[in-house]
Formats: C-alpha cells, sequence, structure tokens
C-alpha cells in the first residue's frame, strides 16, 4: 500500500435492473459473493471509485450470503463502505466486524411531530433555533446537563431509551416508536472498558458533530407522496416537525475502538480468517469475542436510544417554554426513531432455506415490510418508517419499509443523502459564512459551533436526496411518503 | 495539498480525496518522537483551527505502550481522543521524552476545551486502521493516518 492516492479500478457492472448494478465474483481474487449497488445510472457514475474497491473486499469475508451491497447514498468509508448492508450466516462461520456497524454504534434518526402549523412557527423560528442551541449542545467537547457516576452510566446502556424515560426524560409512549423499543435484548455491560464508560459520562443529551445536527422542518402538501399513510402516521400540510441525528458519542466510539483491537490480534491467529483492510477486522460470530462484541455494542445501541431520548425531551421543553403550552397540548409526539449503524439477527430465506443471519448495516437503515414481526406494534401493517437525513439545505425524507427489501436487501434502505465530495474538498469550496446567510436568505436560520464544520456539511457536498429516493423508491427497497423542508438547524 | 507548518519542523498535511466522509492526514518527523509529535499536533488541529489559542495551563505526563511502532503510534493518538471526552482536554504542546519502537512517555500541555475561545472544528470519534501506516524514509519517519468525524 503507498501513501496518498490510490488508483481504485472501476468494476464492469452487470445491469440487473436500472437501480440494480451487479459487480461479478470474478472481479477480485477471494470474492465468495458478487457485490450488489443499489442506484440510477448517474448516481452510479458519481460515486467515488473506492466505495467498489470496499463493497467488493467485503465480499471476501467468511460466511457472507447473497451479496455484499451498498445503497444509493453509499460512499467510501473505512473497511465497509458507508451505505453498506452485509449478512453473514452465524452457523456457518459468518463473521461479526465492528467496521461493518461504525464507531459510531446507532448513529440514528428521530423524528417528533407536533399539531403546529408552519404559520404560527415563523415569527418565532430564530427564538426557538437560539434557545434549542442552548438546551442541546453540540460540537467538540461538549457536555449535557445528564450527570451520572459511572455505575448509573452503566445501568443507562443495560436499558436505553427505557432508562431516560424512568427518569422523567420523555414519555413511555415515545418508546413504543422506537426502534427495538428503545432498549435492544441481550446488551451486557460487563463486555463494556472503564475507558469506554468515562469517554460517555459527560455526553448524555449531546449532538455531537460533523453531520449530526437538529433540524426543525415543513411538511409542503406537494411533498406529500402518500396522502393515506402520511395521514395515518400524523403527518399534515403546513405541519412542523423535528428531526434529528445523532449517535452513542465517545462511548460508541471506544466499544469499536477496544473491540477492533481485540478482533486485529485473535481474527488471524485463533481463528485463521485474513482480510483484504484490518478495518474488516472480524471474528466468528460463534465466539467468544463476537458474542462479547455482540452484547458490548448493544450497549452502544442503548446509549444511542437513551441519548436521543433525552434530547427529545429537551425539544420538547424548548417548544413548551417558546409556545407557552404543554408539549402534550402541541401534540409532539414522536413519529420514530431509526438505527443507522448496526448489526442484528434476522431470519431471511436463502436458497429456499430459513437462515438465522447477522444483517450488517453501516450508514444503511432497516427498513422491514408490512406485517414483519419485528416492526412494533404502532406500525407493523405499514412497514418500519425510515427516516432520511437529506443535506441542511435541501431536505429530508420519510419512508416506509418494504416487502422489497426484505426480499432483495435483509431489510434495508439508505440512511441519508450521502457525500459527494471530501471534507477537505468541500472546506475549500464552500466558506461557513457565506453559507450561513445563503441559507438565511432561503429561509433557513443556522445556528453552528463551528464555521469550518458548517461548510462541510453545504448541501453541495451531498448527492441529491430527491436522485437518492427516488433510487431506493424505485429498485423497491422503501415507499416514499414524505419529503420534509428545514427552516432551521442546530449544526454541531 | 494544504502544507500546515504551524510548528516549524514538525510538518503534517491533511490530504484530500484520500478520505471521503472522514480526515486524512500524513506526519513525519527526523526521529520517531518527532513523528509522534507531529501527528498528536494534527489529531488536535483535525478539532481546532489554531492550535496558538490553546493556552498551556494543564500539564500531563502520559506512558503508552504498543505491540509494534503502528500499534504504538495508533494508541498514543487514541489516548489524546480518551482525554478530549473523559477529561474534556486538548493539547497544543506535546512532548515525547522516552521513546522506543513499542513504548513512549510523552508530556501533554494544554487546557480545557472552551467553545467560546477555541476555533473548533469536528471532533475526532476515532482514530481508524483504514490505510493506517507508519514507514522509515530516507529522511526519518512517516505515518499516514485516518480519523473518523
Amino acid at each position: 500500500m503507498s501513501f496518498g492516492h490510490h488508483d481504485f479500478k472501476k468494476p464492469e457492472f452487470t445491469k440487473v435492473s436500472d437501480y440494480i448494478w451487479e459487480v461479478p465474483k470474478t472481479f477480485k481474487q477471494g470474492m465468495r459473493v458478487p457485490a450488489r449497488v443499489y442506484a440510477s445510472k448517474g448516481i452510479l457514475d458519481s460515486m467515488d471509485l473506492q466505495v467498489y474497491d470496499q463493497v467488493t473486499n467485503v465480499a471476501t469475508l467468511p460466511g457472507i450470503v447473497r451479496a455484499a451491497m451498498c445503497m444509493p447514498d453509499g460512499h467510501s468509508g473505512y473497511g465497509f463502505p458507508i451505505g453498506g448492508v452485509a449478512a453473514f450466516d452465524v452457523e456457518n462461520g459468518g463473521v461479526i466486524s465492528p467496521g461493518g456497524i461504525g464507531f459510531d454504534i446507532n448513529c440514528g434518526m428521530r423524528l417528533l411531530r407536533t399539531d403546529l402549523a408552519w404559520k404560527d412557527v415563523r415569527p418565532k423560528i430564530k427564538e426557538l433555533v437560539n434557545l434549542l442551541y442552548q438546551r442541546v449542545p453540540a460540537g467538540v467537547g461538549s457536555t449535557g446537563f445528564v450527570k451520572l457516576r459511572p455505575p448509573e452510566f452503566r445501568e443507562l446502556v443495560s436499558s436505553g431509551a427505557e432508562w431516560a424515560v424512568k427518569k422523567g426524560y420523555g414519555w413511555k409512549e415515545d418508546l413504543g416508536v422506537t426502534e427495538e423499543d428503545g432498549n435492544i435484548k441481550g446488551s451486557d455491560e460487563t463486555k463494556v472498558s472503564d475507558k469506554a464508560v468515562k469517554r460517555g459520562l459527560e455526553q448524555v443529551g449531546t449532538l455531537g458533530s460533523g453531520n449530526h445536527y437538529l433540524e426543525i422542518q415543513v411538511v409542503k402538501e406537494e411533498n406529500i407522496f402518500d396522502a393515506a399513510l402520511a395521514k395515518k402516521w400524523g403527518i399534515f400540510a403546513d405541519q412542523v416537525v423535528i428531526m434529528f441525528h445523532c449517535g452513542s458519542r465517545g462511548f460508541g466510539h471506544q466499544v469499536a475502538t477496544d473491540y477492533l483491537q481485540l478482533f486485529l490480534q485473535v481474527m488471524e491467529n485463533k481463528y485463521g480468517i485474513k482480510i483484504l483492510d484490518r478495518e474488516l477486522a472480524c471474528a466468528p460470530f460463534v465466539s467468544p469475542e463476537g458474542q462479547d462484541y455482540f452484547a458490548a455494542m448493544k450497549c452502544g445501541i442503548n446509549m444511542s436510544f437513551a441519548n436521543r431520548q433525552v434530547i427529545a425531551h429537551r425539544i420538547r421543553e424548548a417548544f413548551s417554554k417558546v409556545f407557552g403550552q404543554d408539549a402534550e397540548a402541541m401534540g409532539m409526539h414522536q413519529i420514530y426513531d431509526v438505527a443507522h449503524n448496526t448489526a442484528k439477527l434476522e431470519t431471511y430465506v436463502i436458497e429456499g432455506k430459513k437462515k438465522e443471519l447477522l444483517v450488517h448495516r453501516k450508514g444503511a437503515t432497516r427498513a422491514l415490510g408490512p406485517g414483519n414481526p419485528l416492526v412494533n406494534k404502532r406500525y407493523r401493517e405499514d412497514g418500519q418508517p425510515v427516516i432520511i437525513g437529506g443535506s441542511m439545505e435541501t431536505g429530508s425524507y420519510l419512508l416506509a419499509g418494504t416487502k422489497g427489501a426484505e426480499e432483495q436487501t435483509f431489510g434495508s434502505t439508505a440512511h441519508g443523502a450521502g457525500r459527494l465530495m471530501s471534507r477537505t474538498a468541500a472546506k475549500r469550496q464552500f466558506r461557513g459564512e457565506t453559507l450561513l446567510k445563503n441559507m438565511e436568505k432561503k429561509g433557513i436560520y443556522v445556528r453552528s459551533v463551528s464555521m469550518p464544520g458548517l461548510a462541510e456539511e453545504a448541501g453541495g457536498s451531498y448527492k441529491d436526496v430527491d436522485a437518492v429516493i427516488d433510487a431506493a423508491h424505485n429498485a423497491g427497497i422503501s415507499h416514499r411518503v414524505v419529503k420534509l423542508v428545514p427552516v432551521g438547524n442546530v449544526k454541531g | 495539498m494544504d502544507i500546515v507548518l504551524q510548528y516549524g519542523r514538525m510538518p503534517y498535511k491533511f490530504m484530500e480525496d484520500v478520505a471521503w466522509a472522514d480526515i486524512a492526514f500524513e506526519a513525519t518527523g527526523r526521529t520517531l518522537a518527532e513523528l509522534f509529535e507531529s501527528a498528536a499536533l494534527a489529531v488536535t488541529n483535525t478539532m481546532v483551527r489554531d492550535l496558538n489559542g490553546i493556552h498551556t495551563k494543564t500539564m500531563k505526563r502520559i506512558e503508552i505502550e504498543g505491540r509494534d511502532v503502528e500499534n504504538l503510534l495508533f494508541n498514543f493518538l487514541q489516548e489524546l481522543v480518551f482525554l478530549k471526552d473523559a477529561e474534556l482536554l486538548l493539547f497544543s504542546k506535546i512532548k515525547i521524552e522516552d521513546m522506543t519502537e513499542t513504548s513512549c512517555t510523552a508530556v501533554l500541555r494544554g487546557e480545557k476545551i472552551n467553545p467560546k475561545k477555541h476555533s473548533l472544528i469536528v471532533d475526532v470519534k476515532a482514530v481508524t486502521m483504514h490505510m493506517f501506516k507508519v514507514e522509515r524514509t530516507s529522511k526519518g519517519w512517516r505515518a499516514q493516518v485516518i480519523l473518523d468525524v
């Protein structure tokens, strides 16, 4: 491996449909299955070439079934691409890989509704964004209002959003509209290091930075694609909703770091697994190390659910203060909370046989279809809600999971717009101060901790979110419900 | 590539188009100790635009061990990421005192993060192993690191 630039080979794709492209096993030595990219031809041509190198590397991992997949918002990451989906047959040597989940375990999205119309919120938008900026800390080194000692923090990672609701942060009904009811089964806090706990102690209720944000959005009538489902889910024209994106903060990052290092030591020596990139470090799922990481990773999932639960509580408080009403009176129910960076055991039919698979989703959203028993009761007959955070300038989406996703992508779809250029390139092209002014002219009021950080997140540094959602919708891996446009943003 | 030469003999540069959503940098040093000092400043400079804005109010001595020189650099940089979250500290002066290829002692000087005072950019989540590399060159040592942000 040399320093700096690499010449990655563009594969010869086999067109499966207008939105599905396959890289055959012959592309690279060691590939056990093909790679599949879900994208329009336009998106496929705009992806960085390292994506194809990474997704075909994933195809070499032990126990992988069907195909290594990349969603339409995919771009290169470390190890797995972002937008990567891969499922491993756990009874036949299938692996678990921290690099297939990401350092920010259960980085995810939450969406709250209101009964408020844009005309009522408009005069107070600055006051609201300024208050949210104070109440929901963001950026490097930010600390939350919840102060915990290590034993309490260990309780928190053992019960997730349930812990937060018990402490009075949020409503009991929120749990029923959170993936895994906000508390994933099988977490084991004895598998996480004291270092991980120390990193997380002061960070409950904080957004973090980078692409993490809190946004106030509006439903425009012309952006409602499925009127019946939108109505059923409590969405109406001119409505104001709140969406935010954040994860398990330093705690999750440290859990992933700890186990990546452990896996690097045992992978080849103990289990004889050879990999093409150290970020693909893995261990058999059925091994002491694999099981320990699975249980520790679930603590990361719970930390993130708790974090978003506390933030939801702060958002309701801020709205109450600004509008002088209870959050209940303003109808501030949670629509849903989805996880992006996870691995979960799910059952799928592979070559006619039911198999238990460990589905890794890294920068990908679970999108189970109508009737799936893993979907929370509230949404079981509709399919799992999928919250897509677009760029802060263009807009976001609410989708529904489909049977098509279960049949094709192990019940997975995109998670965002996906980067189109590197952070350094974005900083060169955009200036935070100018962006801030231009966004205000467009009617989006922004508060950001960091101007260079803001520039990195400029709309132009992301793919066209509409095109990404078109691809996901047309490939049949999710169903478009409504597009949401930003009017106020707090950025980390 | 823009070369950052804030500390004269300890250069590092952030590399474009190596990492898409992450931050990649290359650090160099005439000696291994210099390389570690450069790489540490690059990690801090990823989070804060102006290193001179971080005053040296707090001193911390850390001892790090590694299986080999790459693992040692990884553990050293990861400790800075840990201290940023666990103690809210950023460091602008880094001095490596004892150095072998499997252990080092570093004296870190800096202060608590203050968003009003420090020009914060982006949080570093982790040091990744993606394309992570330490190698000898004709002029000393060089490392390539990608940070998850």
